[in-house]
């Protein structure tokens, strides 16, 4: 996403109206833009006005119990600042990707908590998809805590998954990737052979897929699946 | 250690308070100064909850969800970093975010829930926004709203208060996709600009 497209984001970050992956990639940004984080404080500032126009004390009892809660609560300490000067890309991206899965806490982390450095340039091609300002991405749960998400931007030419804890594929077998064309065939796009996290680049035509799919295939994989989807991705219903 | 200041009892608007009392009491909390967080807490719960309660609309839930705020200010409060902003804005963005993620959860869940609760719950806030406008900065940041365009207003106001997505917010007021986003930062910067802030 261009600087311009991403800082016109500033005002809906500063009202939390940006969804989960719209949110780290602003934030991911707004590590290195001191432009943005400049005018995102000066608009949360702002948005302080809008919350006086609806002072409501909550009820007495709250104030015993929080009271009493704490005390059963330890503080946390500061963020230290880190020794080494620079972070690799590597880590900003891994915190970008589970932001975007969720992996962060609830999402509430505030920003100024979780980039303490400026990223450094130079990024994959697969990072090129995610960060593209036209990607589209669909998301699939596979389970408690396991999840694919498909990442396609037509501007780069090209198509990402990312799993996140994928147990490994059962042996003698192979996860197969697919990206599914415009008459709805699935084509093959990659295997993937490891479980865990993964980011992975399909090849063929990402550009005119409408979608995509992953398929339990035996070891070396099949030229049309075999077994039905563990996950199914279609683009129409992503965000 | 930084003295802390007196706040002045009873009062429970946050704008009394000086930011740099806040600011203080923030930094003791961190400390596990637990009377610095009670005094913290007399001074915003008000303006956290009446936020919370907006967004929520749900009585209950928002008080759980006061409830979360102040006990994630207590635990994080050493991450508060003050060159970064003031106390309460950090203490209110933690708010909304967390009220927002709030409506956002439950509307995974059960859609049909979440838009039971709004049809059917009375929102206390008229009581409030009247005592709001009564107040010289409620009635300024009235008239200063008034002088957005209606869909800026909207915008705004859906994104804020009704916490749904620039997404969503395009699709309810029929805009173009991609132009909420620029209604609401150009309704905020109107909004920012009329209010002075940060000037």
């Amino acid at each position: 996403m261009s600087a311009h497209e991403i800082h016109a984001l500033s005002g809906a970050y500063a009202v939390d109206a940006l969804d989960d992956l719209e949110r780290a990639r602003f934030e991911d940004h707004m590590a290195a833009c001191a432009e943005c984080r400049a005018e995102v404080a000066g608009l949360q500032d702002t948005t302080l006005l809008l919350a006086g126009l609806s002072d409501t004390a909550p009820a007495p009892e709250l104030r015993a119990k929080i009271l009493a809660d704490i005390k059963t609560v330890r503080p946390l300490p500061p963020v230290l600042a880190r020794i080494t000067p620079r972070r690799p890309r590597r880590w900003a991206n891994l915190v970008a990707a589970a932001a975007v899965l969720g992996v962060i806490g609830g999402g509430t982390a505030v920003w100024q908590n979780v980039h303490q450095s400026t990223p450094t340039p130079g990024i994959s091609q697969a990072d090129r998809v995610i960060e593209a300002s036209d990607v589209q991405l669909s998301n699939a749960s596979l389970g408690k805590n396991v999840s694919a998400s498909l990442f396609r931007s037509k501007d780069v030419g090209s198509a990402v998954i990312v799993t996140r804890n994928m147990p490994a594929a059962p042996s003698g077998r192979v996860y197969e990737l697919w990206l599914r064309d415009k008459t709805g065939t699935l084509q093959p796009a990659g295997l993937m052979t490891k479980g865990g996290d993964s980011k992975i680049l399909l090849t063929g035509d990402a550009v005119d897929a409408t979608g995509g799919g992953i398929t339990v295939e035996p070891k070396g994989g099949s030229k049309t699946p075999t077994t039905s989807p563990i996950a199914v991705f279609d683009f129409k219903q992503s965000t | 250690m930084p003295h802390l200041q007196p706040v002045p009892t009873g009062d429970p608007s946050p704008a009394e308070s000086s930011a740099a009392t806040l600011a203080a009491q923030l930094r003791a909390s961190a400390r596990g100064d637990e009377q610095a967080f009670a005094a913290l807490y007399d001074a915003t719960s008000a303006r956290v909850h009446g936020l919370v309660l907006r967004v929520i609309r749900d009585p209950s839930q928002s008080e759980e969800v006061t409830q979360e705020v102040f006990l994630q200010v207590w635990r994080t409060a050493a991450r508060y970093d003050e060159s970064k902003g003031s106390a309460l804005s950090w203490l209110m963005t933690l708010a909304h975010r967390r009220a927002v993620d709030r409506v956002r959860a439950a509307e995974a869940v059960s859609r049909q829930d979440t838009s039971y609760h709004q049809n059917s719950q009375t929102v206390p806030h008229d009581v409030t926004a009247e005592a709001a406008e009564a107040s010289m900065e409620g009635r300024r940041v009235r008239s200063a709203l008034a002088e957005l365009t209606p869909v800026q207003r909207e915008a705004l106001e859906l994104a804020y208060f009704g916490g749904y997505t620039h997404t969503e917010v395009a699709t309810m007021l029929d805009l173009p996709v991609g132009t909420a986003k620029t209604r609401i930062r150009d309704g905020l910067i109107r909004l920012r600009d009329a209010m002075g802030v940060g000037q």
